[in-house]
């Protein structure tokens, strides 16, 4: 059994709209235990989780709890990041469409624990259906008395309102989503501050992604130890992997960390169609970096990932048959970035313009040996000096190829009629 | 008709992208003017260039009158291996217009859209608030005259 469920465990058990339902498969009891615990308490089990953020950045969530905790301004925030915008990812909406109740509740658990009063769940505007089933949902948690003043008879005050995105890929980033929150167009605002200290409305907040929200009740339920016992050394409990590309059974697939690429692939996704060979695999999306097939014995795991000097662990894995051009990869990889820049930095906003340029000349054939060069030197400055994760990671996919299918390049360079 | 729906939201600077949405999808050929963005500016208390700004900046918003249905088609790496350049031709064909116009009777725009989030399902498309999956010639044939048929 290479999956483990552990938050996707009630998907096939429960009608999503259903309170009672999940109620009765045990929802909302960690809620309860947990109005009961001191809230250093509640944090200190995440501590010994050593849950790490599932939204591609892998920072330790406790931290985050602590320092939001500590900050003696208010309001308070916890805010949900369901901006799933990053190409080849959508575990987020399997989560809202399937279980809703478990994000409100990992929600409430968080904002109980850092002392916060009021709650949003950013949604993507493309993401109709899972908008609508978590407003019923928050909804019907209202009327049953989870959500609201004086949750569980506790004392404790707390609400989520949720708002829409409006198709823009760099609002999943931190800072650009608070603009958003706020009605301006998403920009990302320069750190420090954090959002711990001066975040929504400049005001503390907590923000994380769906899947680490969904994760605070099991933590909570099972105590950190346990949970910690699950997946490796770096990179504790379960990730859901978005498959997806050349294989027979695309999906999500919830894993212990430590899983290795190639299984999930081959085992989970059956393989690819009319196994043919696979050529590349995009680990993480857009952002993410493209590796041969030789290399897919990598085990899933933080670490592994940032070897790459990329944070985009959000589990998607993109297959790719050996039907498919490097160029053309990049191609729509450089378009997508250069669309979705928000213009505010010169690296990114001017970088993605020219290496999109530059990648235009190497699918028309038109390219020479400085092209190369400037592609190597561009991506670097570009992933040292942009503001924030968008600019950063852009050229992650180019510079990987780079590394990996080199050859490709050359070529495509040195012989320019050649397939 | 604006002003009965700008009342039902508080008026504050933070409501605006959720009021613009709201506005627009009721709107028969889905755009914000030049002079809505000075109302809702003027009820929100906040200046017309920043209403323009957020407008202009998220792809949902045109300023510029579209067709009745906003088709948009998904050009990220899983749709495009999976025959995103099919899906598109065939729309292309069968509506008569290139991606970025609206046809001729207004009732249909095309666009293309990064990721929807729908990548198990690829090559996928959004019309409207629905999205549709596992696309086939056959498959947006038959949306699209369903969509035809319908008044």
């Amino acid at each position: 059994m290479l999956e483990k469920k552990l938050i996707t465990a009630r998907f096939d058990k429960i009608n999503p709209l259903s309170i009672d339902d999940y109620v009765e498969h045990g929802g909302y009891e960690a809620l309860s235990f947990a109005l009961g615990m001191e809230r250093v308490d509640i944090i200190e089990e995440v501590k010994k989780s050593q849950l790490r953020g599932r939204g591609g950045a892998a920072f330790p969530t406790h931290i985050k709890m602590m320092g939001v905790a500590k900050e003696e301004d208010e309001p308070r925030y916890v805010v949900c990041n369901a901006d799933e915008g990053e190409p080849g990812n959508f575990k987020d909406r399997y989560l809202m469409e399937n279980d809703p109740h478990q994000l409100i509740e990992g929600m409430i658990i968080t904002a109980y624990a850092v002392r916060a009063n009021k709650g949003f769940i950013y949604i993507r505007g493309e993401y109709d259906k899972p908008h609508s089933v978590l407003q019923w949902a928050i909804d019907e948690a209202r009327k049953k008395g989870y959500l609201g003043k004086n949750i569980l008879d506790s004392g404790f005050n707390f609400d989520i309102e949720i708002r829409s995105g409006a198709g823009s890929y760099v609002c999943g980033e931190e800072f650009a989503l608070i603009e958003s929150l706020e009605g301006k167009p998403g920009r990302t605002r320069v750190k420090p501050p954090f959002p711990t200290q001066e975040g929504l409305f400049q005001k503390p907040t907590m923000l994380s992604n769906v899947e680490t929200f969904a994760n605070l009740p099991h933590i909570v339920d099972m105590g950190g130890e346990k949970f910690a016992e699950i997946g490796t050394e770096s990179s504790k409990g379960t990730k859901i992997i978005s498959l997806s590309g050349n294989v027979k059974k695309p999906g999500i697939y919830e894993i212990p960390f430590g899983v290795p690429i190639r299984d999930v692939i081959e085992q989970l996704g059956e393989g690819t169609p009319a196994d043919r060979k696979v050529k590349m695999v995009q680990l993480g999306g857009a952002s993410g970096p493209i590796i041969p097939e030789y290399m897919t014995d990598l085990t899933i795991d933080f670490d592994r990932f940032e070897n790459f000097d990329s944070k985009t662990g959000a589990g998607a894995v993109i297959v790719m048959d050996d039907r498919f051009d490097v160029f053309d990869i990049l191609l729509r990889i450089s378009e997508f970035f250069e669309h979705e820049s928000c213009g505010k930095c010169t690296p990114c906003r001017e970088g993605n313009l020219q290496l999109l340029k530059l990648v235009e000349k190497f699918v028309d054939r038109q390219s020479s040996e400085k092209d190369l060069a400037n592609i190597e030197s561009l991506a670097r400055v570009m992933h040292q000096t942009s503001l924030c994760g968008l600019g950063q990671s852009a050229p992650t996919a180019l510079l990987s190829t780079l590394q990996y299918f080199r050859n490709d390049f050359v070529d495509r360079i040195e012989h320019p009629e050649s397939q | 008709m604006l002003e009965d729906l700008l009342e039902k939201y508080p008026q504050q600077e933070d409501q605006l992208i959720e009021i613009l949405l709201d506005y627009q999808s009721q709107k028969q050929h889905r755009y914000i003017s030049e002079e809505e963005i000075a109302r809702i500016a003027a009820h929100l208390g906040v200046s017309e260039s920043k209403v323009y700004s957020v407008v202009t900046f998220y792809t949902f918003f045109s300023t510029e009158p579209r067709g009745q249905h906003i088709i948009q088609v998904c050009k990220d790496v899983p749709c495009y291996i999976n025959g995103e350049r099919t899906m598109r031709s065939v729309l292309e064909k069968l509506l008569g217009i290139r991606v970025g116009e609206t046809t001729r009777d207004k009732r249909f725009t095309l666009e293309q859209t990064s990721c929807l989030g729908h990548c198990d399902g690829a090559p996928a498309m959004r019309i409207d608030d629905k999205t549709f999956t596992n696309l086939d010639e056959n498959k947006i044939k038959a949306i699209i005259s369903e969509y035809r048929g319908a008044k």
